[in-house]
């Protein structure tokens, strides 16, 4: 039962460490919270249902698709709602606002074009049950484990080896100092956006496929959840975010398993308010830098 | 090599520079020289682009480079060692070298770490280490390596000796002339202004963003105003 419920909650918990990967890139490069990352999450969850449902593909294109789809949407974000905003030198809070806007707007676009309606991926499309005895695992968690984990890895190597990645580094630490070695800033943030919307719009076809529902207000919560994972993590922290996901993860299915299923919601953000108690600056944020790395 | 033409800039409603004009000629080094808050800041600000001037011009061999990006400009062969050194804190010594070399692609990038670190071995003993973790001392000469780093044409350095042991400042300096001796410019901005004269070949006076005063270093440095509030009222 134990172990069970702890590869479920690894599981769940990859998934957000996914989510909220994306919007701690942002936070580093930009220092503000991406309020439409669970609208691109969402639209990623309906594109990846439409690969699936209509062009009858397998589900690892479907991801590449809908992770294209965000990887744009992502520019538009940058171009549209927070460009602007930057070079009028305009408070923290407007971009806050304008990521709200855009939000909103994909949720009405979603119900538009698709309908209130929950849908779902069709039955039997993953397959069943591995039995490894002490616990089962569906392929649908093992896709979204491991998709999850090569992504986690691909984006470290990115981040630590590459030039790109490097450039996300100095742009994250000062944005002047980056464009005094001859980084472009205004082109590596628009490309962390793109990235970090990528990654949402992976987070929520996996999302989409392990709970099976997929719906326009799909966002709304799970974004709060990201929200509260970069927290926990350490805001602008890759790390933090990875581990502060899993920790979600593990603490919703644990509260689920034991008792409270109805309050799971509030079991795994309580227990994020207990953690914050002890480190405010967030697990891997230092004290001295307002949480940030 | 580059000349500021009657520059005015500022911040918001305070006007940092009024009407500046300066040259750097190609191999020499020029010093600014100033009291805190005289715009000397600024004024290398301005040629980064990281200040854009309300009127007036700044032009590079020849080019107008007014309007152009801050990575532009440093594309185009000018590197800043910023105030306040600006190392990337949470990247190692060895990877805030290779970030110097950003708008390079050549192959002699390694070559050129090593040449830093033969200017400076402290740095090849900590290559590993975090840049935030170095002294004041250790950071800029990191600082200055990460500017060489990119080859530039011209070299401005903003206060290299800010805050660090006197026996630190005269190896900085030393080390500002052998950068000079093998080609680069170097636009100097300073405040130890013995110092600052005694290396460079012109000097200008910045005092309220006004420049009072340029010329050969020599002649700034006895200059009876410059020796009074700056050198403390004697000759050398």
């Amino acid at each position: 039962m134990f172990l069970q419920q702890l590869v479920n909650g690894l599981t769940l918990g990859s998934l957000y460490a996914v989510l909220a990967i994306g919007l701690t890139l942002v936070f580093g490069v930009l220092n503000i919270i991406n309020m439409a990352h669970g609208g691109i999450f969402m639209i990623g969850a309906f594109v990846g249902l439409f690969m699936v449902t209509v062009f009858d593909v397998n589900i690892f294109v479907a991801l590449i698709v809908a992770m294209a789809i965000g990887a744009i949407l992502g520019y538009l974000l940058e171009f549209v709602a927070l460009r602007p905003l930057r070079k009028k030198k305009v408070s923290h809070l407007a971009p806050l606002i304008s990521t709200i806007g855009v939000s909103i707007f994909l949720e009405s676009l979603a119900l538009l074009l698709w309908g209130p309606q929950t849908r779902s991926f069709p039955p039997d499309y993953i397959g069943g049950l591995i039995d490894f005895g002490a616990f089962k695992i569906s392929m649908v968690q093992i896709i979204g484990l491991g998709v999850s984990v090569v992504l986690m890895l691909i984006l470290n190597v990115v981040i630590k080896k590459t030039k790109i990645g490097k450039a996300i580094r100095a742009v994250s630490m000062s944005t002047e100092t980056a464009a005094l070695l001859g980084i472009n800033p205004t082109m590596i943030i628009s490309v962390t956006v793109m990235i970090a919307s990528a990654l949402g719009a992976a987070a929520g076809v996996l999302v989409g496929l392990s709970f099976n529902a997929i719906e326009p207000t799909m966002g709304v919560i799970i974004g709060f959840k990201g929200l509260a994972v970069l927290i926990l993590g350490g805001l602008g922290n890759i790390t933090g975010a990875m581990v502060g996901g899993f920790i979600l993860g593990v603490a919703e299915i644990f509260s689920v398993a034991y008792g409270a299923s109805t309050f799971r919601d509030a079991v795994a953000f309580g227990l994020i308010i207990l953690l914050l108690f002890w480190r405010p600056q967030g697990l891997f944020g230092s004290k001295d830098k307002g949480g940030r790395p | 090599m580059l000349k500021l033409e009657n520059i005015v800039a500022g911040y918001g409603h305070i006007t940092a520079l009024k009407d500046i004009s300066l040259e750097v000629p190609q191999g020499s080094i020029v010093s600014l020289i100033g009291a805190n808050g005289a715009g000397k800041s600024t004024t290398m600000k301005t040629i980064m682009g990281l200040v854009k001037p309300t009127s007036g011009k700044v032009l590079f061999e020849g080019q107008d480079i007014t309007g152009q990006k801050t990575h532009q400009i440093v594309h185009g062969g000018i590197s800043l060692v910023p105030e306040g050194r600006q190392i990337l804190q949470d990247m190692s010594v060895y990877e805030n070298l290779e970030m110097g070399a950003y708008i390079r692609n050549d192959n002699e990038i390694e070559a050129d770490i090593k040449k830093v670190f033969k200017r400076f071995p402290i740095l090849d003993e900590r290559s590993y280490q975090l840049g935030g973790t170095l002294s004041g001392g250790q950071q800029q000469m990191l600082a200055i390596g990460r500017a060489l780093m990119a080859r530039p044409k011209l070299l401005l350095l903003d206060e290299p000796s800010m805050g660090l042991a006197p026996l630190v400042v005269n190896e900085i300096f030393e080390t500002i002339k052998e950068i000079s001796a093998e080609g680069t410019t170097v636009l100097l901005v300073e405040q130890n202004v013995r110092q600052a004269l005694k290396i460079a070949d012109y000097a200008y006076v910045l005092e309220t963003g006004k420049m009072v005063l340029s010329g050969p270093a020599d002649e700034v440095r006895h200059d009876p105003r410059v020796m009074e509030a700056y050198l403390g009222g004697r000759v050398e």
